[in-house]
């Protein structure tokens, strides 16, 4: 399994805003683990909030990270806030909408919107918003050394991404 | 029109009760942000970010630059600090850069990690009504 919580990133606009999907399957396993049958009470499979949390990570943290093309080690510092108001069921389409709302040398603060596509009603319904704040670490180090290879936007993960399909919106801006 | 210091305490509770998520009252003046409300490295560049949204107005911008707020880089110079006490030309600096902060007590014993002990609500709100007022 790779630690990737989103499928692709549907539009992009450079130091600005990112958007991505995720399909939700009934095939993956996390789906089971929070409300499992019990008793007389049927299994509810939903997507857990604190991977819906960290796919909004991942794109607010790709969007921050392409700022400066990948070249700083951009960690998520903080969760300012995260409030979610309705469940994604299997067969739904998570999209993420995140924007930096402010960026300078240390970090970012990102606002991000979680909405759901249902077939069931054919509509999208908001689902919750997240605000996140990145730190660059080399920028943040306290007197504690990193190594320079870029650990966290590694080899792995551009490929990852160009499988998204960020470099595709990345070749056009 | 010039925002009271009344005002500018107001706004300044506003920011640190989101920032930290600290109960209102627990905001007063003498509240050091480390020790009395629990800030974190990373709490102190939130704080900066919602202080700039906060004061910042259509007709004047209120952006605050890297260390003039919080020493941050200030302290990593080698002839600022020795053995983990800040030197009396560290000391003349922080008055000079940041003279929001009160070093009256900080110069007796001057460890460089006891210096966030002194940051306090006040020194936020010293440092927003000086900024504005220039």
């Amino acid at each position: 399994m790779r630690w990737m919580w989103i499928d692709r990133v549907i539009a992009f606009e450079p130091r600005t805003r990112l958007v991505a999907v995720k399909n939700v399957s009934l095939a993956e396993d996390h789906i089971h683990q929070n409300f499992a049958a019990e008793g007389d009470l049927p299994p509810c499979p939903v997507m857990p909030t604190s991977l819906i949390l960290e796919g909004m990570a991942q794109t607010a943290g790709i969007l921050v990270g392409s700022v400066h093309d990948f070249r700083e080690k951009v960690v998520l510092a903080k969760v300012v806030s995260a409030t979610f108001e309705r469940d994604i069921n299997p067969g739904e389409t998570i999209r993420y909408d995140a924007s930096i709302e402010r960026m300078d040398d240390m970090g970012a603060s990102t606002i991000g919107i979680v909405d759901r596509f249902s077939f069931a009603d054919n509509a999208w319904a908001p689902v919750g918003r997240i605000e996140l704040m990145f730190s660059h670490l080399d920028q943040n180090r306290a007197g504690v050394e990193f190594p320079e290879e870029n650990f966290v936007f590694g080899e792995n993960f551009r490929t990852l991404l160009e499988g998204a399909g960020l470099r595709k919106f990345q070749a056009k801006a | 029109m010039a925002k009271s210091r009344a005002d500018i305490e107001a706004d300044v509770r506003d920011v640190l009760v989101d920032a930290l998520g600290v109960d209102e009252d627990d905001v007063v003046p003498t509240a050091t942000l480390k020790g009395d409300l629990g800030a974190e490295s990373i709490d102190y560049l939130d704080i900066v970010f919602r202080l700039e949204k906060k004061f910042t107005t259509a007709e004047k911008p209120f952006k605050i630059a890297q260390g003039e707020l919080f020493p941050e880089n200030l302290m990593t110079d080698p002839s600022l600090v020795e053995a983990g006490k800040v030197t009396a030309k560290g000391i003349a600096l922080l008055k000079e850069k940041v003279p929001h902060v009160d070093v009256s007590e900080f110069e007796k014993d001057p460890q460089i990690t006891k210096l966030p002990n002194h940051f306090t609500v006040k020194s936020l709100c010293d440092f927003v009504q000086r900024k504005l007022g220039s």
